[in-house]
C-alpha cells in the first residue's frame, strides 16, 4: 500500500462520505441561517445537544427516528433563541452565539451528568444499520462508497437536494435569499424580517443538531464529552467554502472528509516519521487555509452580521 | 413592542445590568437543582461555603480568578476595538509552553532576572500567534473568529506532540507531561503555605495598566474609535489596521500570561489539562465586565467563585459542578442583552 493507492480504495471512499454526514447536516444549516442574514457560532454547541437528545431518547426507549426528530426539535431550541436574541434585539452575533454554544455544552453536559451519575463506561444504543440499496450498492468503488451506508447519510443527502430547490426554487427560499441581501426589501413585500429570519435561524439549528445526531446515531453508539471536536467551527469554515450554495458545500464537505479520511489512513502509513498529532491538525489547517484561498472570491450575504430594525437606515 | 435609541447613554443601566445577569444565572441554576433533585437553597449554601466560606475556599477562588483576569483583559481588549479573538486558549497555551523552554533549566539566571524574561517571551508568543489571524482579517478579510478558534485546536494538539517528544519529562513514567519548572522560574506564593502566588498581583497590575492604556493614551483612543466605527477612525487619519496589529499584540501577550501564571505560579510543569478552558471563560468575564479592565478583577472573581463553590458543592450536595458552567453562560447571555437597554429603550406599541 502506498500513499497514492490509498485514493482508489473504496474503503476511502465510504469513510469519507460516513465523515461528511454530520458535516453535511451542520454546513446545511449554518447556510440557511447565514443567507438569511444570521451567523450562528451556536453551532458546535447545537450539535452537541443533537448529538445527546437523539441518543438519550433512543437510550429510554424511543424509535430511531423519534430520536432524530428529538435532536432536530431541541437543536430548533436553542436557534429560536440564537434567532431572538440577534434579529429582533439585534445583539452581537459573535458574542451571542458564543454564548449559546457554552450554554448549549453546559446544559447538555449537566443533563448526562443528571442522567447517568455514576456510569464508567457510557451506555450504548442501537444504532443505525447500514442499509443497502439493491442494485446500485453493487457499483465498484462508488456502489459501497455512497448506497451501503445509515439511513442518516441518505438524508444529509437527500438534505441538500431538498435545502438548495426550497432556496432556489421556491418564493419561501427567495424570501430567504432576499433578507440575507437586503432585509428592506423583504420587508416592502410585507414579509416580516424578524420571523423570517428567526424561522431560518430556527430550521438551520435544526440541521445542525441532525449533524450532531448523525454522531452518537450512527458513527458511534454512544455519547462522550467533547465528541462534537470542533467540527461545527469546520462546518463554518465550509460554508465559506462552498460560497453560500448547498451544492458547492456538499462537494466541499466531501473533499474535506476525503482529506480526512486519507490522513487517517496515511497515519498508519507515515506514522513512524511524524507524530500522530500532526495529522490530526490537518482538518484545521486545511480549514483556515480553505478560507484564505476564498476570501477574495467570497461572496457574503450582504447583510449578514447586520441586524434589521425597522426604518432604521 | 419595538426598540428606541437612546440619545444618551443610560448611566442607571450600566449599573444594573451585571445584577441582573448574576440574578438570572442564579434563577437558572435553582431550576436546575430541583431538575437534579436537590433543593436549590442547599446547592447555593454550598456553592458560597465552597466560594468563600473559610479562608482556604476564597484563598481557591482568588487562585482560580488569576488566569481567568488575563483571558478576560485579553478579550476586554480586543473586543474593545472589535476584533473577535476567540483564541484566547491557544495564546495561553503558547504562554506555557515559552514558560517550560525558558523555565526547566535552559536558562541558570537568578529568579528577578529569568521571570520577567519567560513573561516577555511569552507575550511574544502569544501576541504573534493572535498576529497571523488579525493580519488574515485586515489584508484578506478572513473571519478572525473562525480562524482563532480552529487555532485553538492546533495548538492543544501542538502541546500534545511537544509533550510526547520535545518537552516530555523523561522521568515522567510515560505520561504526557513536562518537567517541572526549576525554583528560580517559579511565581512566589502571596503566604506561606496557601497556593495563591504573585501571578495575583500580576494581574491586578496588568489590570491597572490596560485601564490606564484605555483611559489615558492615544492607543486606548484609538482602539475605541477602531472599534466605534472604523470607517469613521479611517477617515479620522487613525491607521485602523497599525491599531489592529497592536490591540492583536496586547491582547494575545495577555492571555500567554494566563499561561506562564498557571505553570510557573500553580502547576510547575505543563499538561494537556493545564486550562480548563481558561481562554473560553476569558470571554464571559470580559463581556460580564462590560469590558472594562477594573470590571475584569471582579467578573473574574466571580466567575471563579462559581466554578470553585460548584466543585466544593458537587462532592457535598451531588449536584454536577457543570451547574457553575450553566450559570456563567447564563451570565453572559442576560448581561449582553441587559446590556442593549444603554442604548435603547423599550416602547410598548
Amino acid at each position: 500500500m502506498d500513499a497514492l493507492g490509498i485514493v482508489f480504495e473504496a474503503s476511502l471512499w465510504a469513510a469519507a462520505i460516513r465523515i461528511a454526514s454530520p458535516l453535511i447536516f451542520a454546513t446545511l444549516g449554518e447556510l440557511i441561517c447565514e443567507r438569511a442574514g444570521v451567523l450562528n457560532l451556536g453551532i458546535e454547541g447545537i450539535m452537541t445537544v443533537g448529538a445527546f437528545a437523539g441518543w438519550v431518547s433512543v437510550y429510554n426507549g424511543a424509535d430511531l427516528w423519534t430520536g432524530v426528530a428529538v435532536a432536530a426539535l431541541a437543536g430548533a431550541a436553542f436557534g429560536v433563541l440564537h434567532g431572538f436574541l440577534t434579529v429582533p434585539l439585534g445583539l452581537s452575533q459573535h458574542v451571542t452565539g458564543i454564548g449559546i454554544t457554552l450554554l448549549a455544552t453546559s446544559l447538555t453536559y449537566y443533563a448526562y451528568r443528571i442522567a447517568f451519575p455514576s456510569v464508567t463506561s457510557p451506555p450504548k444504543i442501537e444504532t443505525f444499520a447500514p442499509f443497502a440499496i439493491p442494485g446500485l450498492s453493487q457499483i465498484p468503488i462508488l456502489g459501497d462508497a455512497l448506497f451501503n451506508q445509515t439511513p442518516l447519510t441518505y438524508l444529509a443527502f437527500i438534505s441538500v437536494i431538498a435545502v438548495a430547490y426550497v432556496l432556489h426554487r421556491t418564493p419561501i427560499g427567495l424570501a430567504v435569499r432576499t433578507v440575507g441581501e437586503n432585509p428592506a426589501a423583504v420587508e416592502a413585500q410585507g414579509i416580516d424580517v424578524t420571523l423570517l429570519r428567526i424561522g431560518a435561524v430556527a430550521v438551520g439549528s435544526a440541521f445542525m443538531a441532525l449533524g450532531g445526531a448523525f454522531l452518537t446515531m450512527s458513527a458511534f453508539n454512544s455519547f462522550y464529552f467533547d465528541m462534537v471536536n470542533g467540527r461545527g467551527w469546520i462546518c463554518i469554515a465550509l460554508v465559506v467554502f462552498g460560497s453560500w450554495r448547498p451544492g458547492k458545500a456538499l462537494l466541499g464537505a466531501i473533499l474535506f472528509a476525503a482529506f480526512d479520511a486519507y490522513q487517517l489512513r496515511l497515519q498508519q502509513l507515515a506514522g513512524a516519521y511524524l507524530p500522530y498529532q500532526v495529522f490530526l491538525m490537518l482538518p484545521y489547517i486545511l480549514s483556515i487555509l480553505a478560507l484564505i484561498a476564498m476570501s477574495r472570491r467570497a461572496g457574503y450575504p450582504r447583510a449578514l452580521m447586520i441586524p434589521y430594525r425597522k426604518g432604521e437606515r | 413592542m419595538r426598540l428606541e435609541p437612546r440619545t444618551e447613554a443610560a448611566r442607571s443601566v450600566w449599573a444594573i445590568a451585571p445584577l441582573v445577569a448574576v440574578v438570572a444565572s442564579f434563577v437558572i441554576a435553582a431550576l436546575l437543582a430541583l431538575l437534579g433533585g436537590a433543593s436549590p437553597f442547599a446547592v447555593f449554601a454550598a456553592v458560597i461555603k465552597g466560594a468563600a466560606g473559610t479562608q482556604f475556599a476564597f484563598l481557591e477562588t482568588l487562585t482560580r480568578a488569576t488566569p481567568l483576569i488575563f483571558t478576560g483583559l485579553a478579550a476586554a481588549v480586543a473586543f474593545r476595538a472589535k476584533l473577535w479573538n476567540i483564541g484566547g486558549e491557544a495564546q495561553l497555551y503558547a504562554g506555557a509552553i515559552m514558560a517550560i523552554v525558558l523555565g526547566t533549566g535552559a536558562l541558570p539566571l537568578p529568579a528577578p532576572i529569568l521571570i520577567p524574561m519567560i513573561m516577555a517571551a511569552a507575550m511574544l508568543a502569544g501576541a504573534l500567534l493572535l498576529l497571523g489571524p488579525t493580519f488574515l482579517k485586515t489584508r484578506f478579510g478572513v473571519d478572525e473568529v473562525v480562524t482563532t478558534l480552529l487555532l485553538n485546536f492546533v495548538m492543544v494538539l501542538f502541546v500534545s506532540m511537544l509533550l510526547d517528544g520535545a518537552l516530555k519529562d523523561p522521568m515522567g513514567l510515560g505520561w504526557p507531561q513536562s518537567k517541572k519548572v526549576i525554583a528560580e522560574a517559579q511565581l512566589p506564593k502571596l503566604i506561606q503555605g496557601k497556593r495563591l502566588h504573585l501571578g495575583f498581583l500580576i494581574a491586578i497590575g496588568a489590570a491597572l495598566l490596560v485601564w490606564f492604556i484605555n483611559a489615558r493614551t492615544t492607543f486606548g483612543y484609538e482602539m475605541r474609535a477602531v472599534g466605534f466605527n472604523p470607517r469613521a477612525a479611517r477617515f479620522a487619519g487613525i491607521p485602523v489596521n497599525r491599531v489592529m496589529a497592536k490591540t492583536a499584540l496586547l491582547s494575545g501577550g495577555l492571555a500567554a500570561l494566563a499561561g506562564v501564571s498557571e505553570v510557573a505560579g500553580l502547576k510547575g510543569n505543563l499538561t494537556l489539562d493545564l486550562s480548563p478552558g481558561f481562554g473560553y471563560t476569558g470571554i464571559v468575564v470580559a463581556m460580564l465586565a462590560m469590558l472594562h479592565p477594573i470590571g475584569v478583577i471582579a467578573a473574574a472573581i466571580f466567575v471563579a467563585a462559581m466554578f470553585v463553590g460548584a466543585d466544593a458543592m458537587s462532592r457535598t450536595v451531588g449536584v454536577p459542578n457543570y451547574i457553575a458552567n450553566v450559570m456563567v453562560a447564563t451570565a453572559l447571555l442576560t448581561m449582553v442583552t441587559a446590556m442593549l437597554f444603554t442604548r435603547f429603550r423599550l416602547k410598548w406599541r
